[in-house]
């Protein structure tokens, strides 16, 4: 019972910063809703267990992500989106196709309601930090060292990208 | 308790946002941030599911079991690779702001044939 | 046993020289293109006399003999060799081509030395040798056909050998597309023999028509009968397709003489001699046969009789006299035919290289009106023609009169209106006479007149393309002064080209002696020599005897008729003979004003003959045009343009259009791309809970 209207609660704060970012002209206050975004994603996530994940998230994504998108912002002084009809195919043949992706999608989760069977909230060891941390380093240990070799490209290709032209 | 088919539900309403997004903002920013919005719906399955198989176990084809946690592995690297792709996508768009002067994605047109 | 002659070598030697003077030719001297020429030419010659004379009846080797030097085609059951057939038909036809051809080799390295392309034309005659060759060896139709096709191939090729001339190049173009239309009457032939006895090979078909019993396959056996007729009449120019000989006088001399009188044109008689035994078994094509020869023959003595170019007078007369072979063909006195045949090749060879030589000496003229007096200035050639006259016109005891006295005799005794085709056999051969001697009196005799006289203007006009050609052939005859030749006018030709004249002259003289009839004391070795070929069905043959009924019987026999009236008829022949000759004297010596006031009196009917009877416009009105127009409107515009580029075109027009809708989906805008994913996407999930993988 309380697991439910927690989640609802969480739920309806995610989806009203998603709209709020679709529907805001300026571009500070899409990113300011999708820290809220994300902020109840790590709640979601406390509600599924993922203890680590969701303290990550909120260091990584609403701490480190959103802060650089805010700065963009800022330095290249972006302003209220203009109204300009670039794309009638955007309109008629995109808005559709995300809705029926989206309707299809759920629609599979319906049906197969019986068979995902339900979460609920308890007190186990799942998520934890010295879980992941085994697996990371001794499962997924490669794919670990390749993420940071990615992030050192990442660095570099964003230096060269965002330097000025002399 | 609530069924799992609530958080796959909500992970595809915010994947379909994500989704209206891209197509109807103009300001590519904006645009980028629905990116990130889709890649945290997907984050969300992800972890969904780490929860299913942590709770009714099961085989891999392979015959090994399967380990719930490695769900929460993915996420992190998806994490990851957000960041680094926000870094350097980021860095592009003040690349391209230079050269064109607006943050408008109709005018960067430029690969029309 | 059968000792192998190695009879391919007879048409391959001349092969050889062409390949050699076609390819190397032109980097060789006159004298080597010549010396391979005359080699070759002169080893088929040898290799030919050897192997007639080791195949000779009553010694080793049984007649016919057979060589096959390889399977050529081999689909299933039908079978076509490489098969090479000698017996009494082909030895005459093998020794005639390659004597014959011998000779006006030699004529021509005199003739054409101041030629251009002299390499060209003496390929080109060895190329004719070897498809002559091999048709007259085959021993299947279907070589021989490759030989038939070859020669009008070389017809073209020579006849066109001026080819700077248009009327030159014209008249190869309309010998080979005439020739055509009867070749395809001819595989239209060949296709029925095929679908009936499975095979093309001589013996099978022969052996196979004997089977048939006497009524079966009669209207078979006509229409092939009648589609080889046919043609042989393109080949041997008959009525309807002669139209291209006249025309091919646009050639140099020796090829008028070569193909066109002695060897090619009598390719369509010997494949009627070759298939006696199908058309001793299909009466109504026979008659066919008779009718069309004897037809052509009078038809083409009228027209030769107003011409003024002495090589168009002989050309109409070789049309007259291959009428005459027909028309031996056509009472089934095939040995006759082919008598006359051997005979006519060589008067008409020496006719022909004799008017070469006339025009050789006065510089490429070759209007008869120009000429006259030639008797005393060039008196070898004189002689030479005047045998060669005699001969022709049949006099005693010249070779056309045998021979062309056997024909009228075998006629005569057909049952079959043979007194109608006798009567218009004997006059032609008045015309015959009369033609030939005036051809003689107008060159040989009364003034010159080169260069100065108005030859009037309608004849003119008729003879325009003679004038044409003749005013050409003296500027391609490579005199560079006209009438002259530099040191004094009218000459002698060279012993090079007289002395094959002299040896056609001589049989002219003794080649008629091989057939001299019992009725005048001689045994008919011709005839008896052929016989095993000509009575082929001998089935049919008893029982003709056994019926005697004329619808099977008469034509497979050769007609017999006693000595007394044997006798008349070669008198009457000869009879008409010297009034043809008479009314030549009186016209063209004694009173040379009366032809003038003869046409002025019988204007329209001069008129007529003297266009030809305006069957080359009749043609050109009946058939070229429809055909050009057909040609024109519908299959290049309609056909070619319409359907055929439009649908190509219609492809890269459909191509760029739809390449050109398809393009505007790169519009290079960001978001409309992320539309077609989105739905893309959207499509393959709907596919896949569709086919039911996702549930």
């Amino acid at each position: 019972m309380v697991h439910q209207i927690l989640f609802i609660i969480f739920a309806l704060m995610c989806v009203a910063g998603a709209v709020n970012l679709l529907r805001q002209s300026h571009p500070i206050n899409s990113a300011l809703s999708l820290v809220v975004v994300m902020a109840s994603l790590a709640l979601i996530y406390l509600l599924l267990g993922a203890e680590f994940l969701a303290a990550i998230q909120v260091i990584v994504y609403a701490g480190a992500i959103m802060v650089l998108f805010v700065f963009v912002i800022m330095l290249l002084n972006a302003g209220a989106e203009e109204r300009s009809t670039g794309s009638r195919i955007a309109l008629i043949v995109g808005v559709p196709g995300a809705l029926v992706l989206g309707v299809l999608v759920g629609w599979i989760m319906i049906s197969n309601n019986k068979l995902l069977g339900s979460v609920a909230i308890s007190p186990t060891d799942f998520g934890e930090t010295h879980f992941i941390a085994r697996l990371l380093f001794r499962d997924f240990l490669l794919p670990f060292e390749v993420t940071s070799v990615l992030i050192l490209i990442a660095i570099m290709g964003a230096v060269v990208l965002g330097r000025k032209e002399s | 308790m609530v069924p799992l088919s609530w958080y796959l539900i909500l992970s595809a309403v915010l994947f379909c946002l994500g989704v209206l997004g891209f197509l109807l903002k103009r300001n590519i920013i904006t645009i980028f941030m629905s990116i990130e919005l889709m890649l945290n719906a997907v984050n969300l399955t992800f972890v969904a599911f780490a929860n299913y198989w942590n709770a009714h176990g099961g085989l891999l084809p392979s015959g090994k079991p399967v380990v719930g946690l490695s769900g929460h592995v993915f996420v992190f690297f998806v994490m990851v690779v957000a960041a680094a792709e926000a870094a350097v996508g980021l860095a592009i768009i003040i690349a391209v702001f230079r050269t064109r002067e607006t943050l408008n994605v109709d005018r960067v047109n430029l690969l029309k044939l | 046993m059968t000792e192998n002659l190695h009879l391919w070598a007879i048409p391959l030697l001349p092969l050889a020289g062409a390949a050699i003077n076609g390819l190397l030719g032109r980097h060789f001297k006159n004298a080597v293109v010549s010396t391979v020429a005359l080699f070759f030419t002169a080893m088929s010659f040898g290799w030919a006399a050897w192997a007639v004379k080791s195949a000779w009846p009553g010694g080793n080797i049984a007649l016919p003999h057979t060589e096959t030097v390889g399977t050529w085609i081999w689909a299933g059951k039908f079978t076509v060799p490489f098969g090479f057939y000698l017996d009494q038909l082909s030895m005459i036809m093998v020794l005639v081509v390659t004597g014959v051809g011998f000779l006006i080799h030699i004529y021509s390295v005199g003739y054409m030395a101041h030629e251009g392309g002299y390499y060209r034309f003496f390929a080109y005659l060895n190329l004719f040798m070897f498809f002559m060759l091999t048709l007259v060896l085959a021993n299947n139709y279907l070589l021989m056909f490759v030989g038939w096709e070859g020669v009008g191939l070389a017809s073209y090729l020579l006849i066109g050998f001026f080819f700077l001339k248009d009327s030159a190049a014209d008249a190869g173009k309309k010998a080979f597309i005439v020739n055509r239309i009867g070749d395809f009457a001819f595989l239209i032939g060949m296709f029925l023999i095929i679908q009936h006895w499975g095979s093309l090979n001589y013996d099978v078909v022969f052996n196979g028509v004997s089977q048939l019993s006497p009524e079966a396959g009669w209207g078979l056996l006509t229409a092939i009968a009648l589609c080889l007729m046919f043609g042989a009449a393109g080949k041997s120019a008959q009525v309807p397709l002669y139209v291209w000989l006249p025309d091919a006088m646009e050639g140099p001399t020796p090829v008028s003489a070569l193909i066109h009188a002695a060897t090619m044109v009598t390719a369509g008689i010997y494949m009627i001699a070759r298939s006696n035994a199908i058309f001793s078994r299909a009466p109504h094509a026979l008659e066919v046969v008779a009718i069309i020869g004897c037809l052509t023959a009078i038809f083409a003595a009228t027209m030769g009789m107003a011409q003024t170019d002495i090589k168009r007078v002989l050309a109409y007369s070789t049309v007259s006299q291959l009428g005459y072979m027909f028309l031996a063909c056509g009472v089934a006195a095939y040995s006759a035919a082919i008598f006359h045949l051997m005979t006519h090749a060589f008067f008409k060879a020496l006719l022909f290289l004799g008017a070469g030589s006339v025009i050789h000496a006065v510089g490429g003229e070759q209007d008869m009106r120009r000429m006259g007096g030639l008797r005393k200035l060039i008196p070898r050639t004189f002689w030479v023609v005047t045998i060669a006259t005699i001969a022709i016109a049949g006099i005693p005891p010249f070779a056309g009169f045998f021979s062309k006295d056997e024909i009228l005799g075998q006629v005569f005794a057909s049952p079959h209106g043979g007194k109608i085709l006798w009567a218009v056999g004997l006059l032609t051969a008045g015309l015959t006479s009369f033609y030939m001697f005036r051809l003689w009196f107008m060159t040989f005799f009364g003034e010159l007149k080169l260069g100065s006289v108005d030859v009037g203007e309608e004849a003119h006009k008729a003879s325009a393309p003679a004038h044409a050609a003749h005013d050409a052939a003296s500027h391609a005859h490579g005199h560079a002064d006209d009438q002259s030749h530099g040191h004094g006018g009218v000459h002698e030709s060279p012993w090079i080209m007289i002395a094959p004249l002299m040896v056609l002259a001589l049989f002219s003289i003794v080649g008629g002696w091989v057939g001299v009839p019992a009725s005048m004391g001689g045994h008919n070795e011709i005839g008896n020599f052929l016989s095993p070929v000509m009575h082929a069905s001998t089935t049919a043959k008893i029982v003709a005897v056994e019926r005697g009924s004329e619808a099977a019987g008469h034509q497979t026999e050769e007609p017999k008729e006693n000595s007394s009236e044997e006798l008349m008829l070669a008198g009457t022949s000869v009879l008409v003979a010297l009034i043809g000759f008479y009314f030549a004297w009186l016209l063209y010596y004694k009173r040379p004003e009366l032809p003038d006031r003869i046409t002025a009196k019988i204007h329209g009917i001069y008129l007529l003959v003297l266009h030809k009877y305006y069957v080359d416009e009749g043609y050109g009105q009946l058939i070229v045009k429809p055909l050009l127009a057909l040609s024109t409107v519908v299959f290049w515009r309609g056909v070619d343009q319409g359907v055929i580029d439009g649908l190509v075109n219609g492809a890269g027009s459909a191509s760029k259009g739809i390449g050109g809708e398809l393009r505007r989906i790169q519009s290079g805008n960001i978001r409309s791309y992320a539309a077609w994913v989105a739905i893309g996407g959207a499509a393959v999930i709907a596919y896949m809970i569709w086919i039911g993988v996702a549930k």
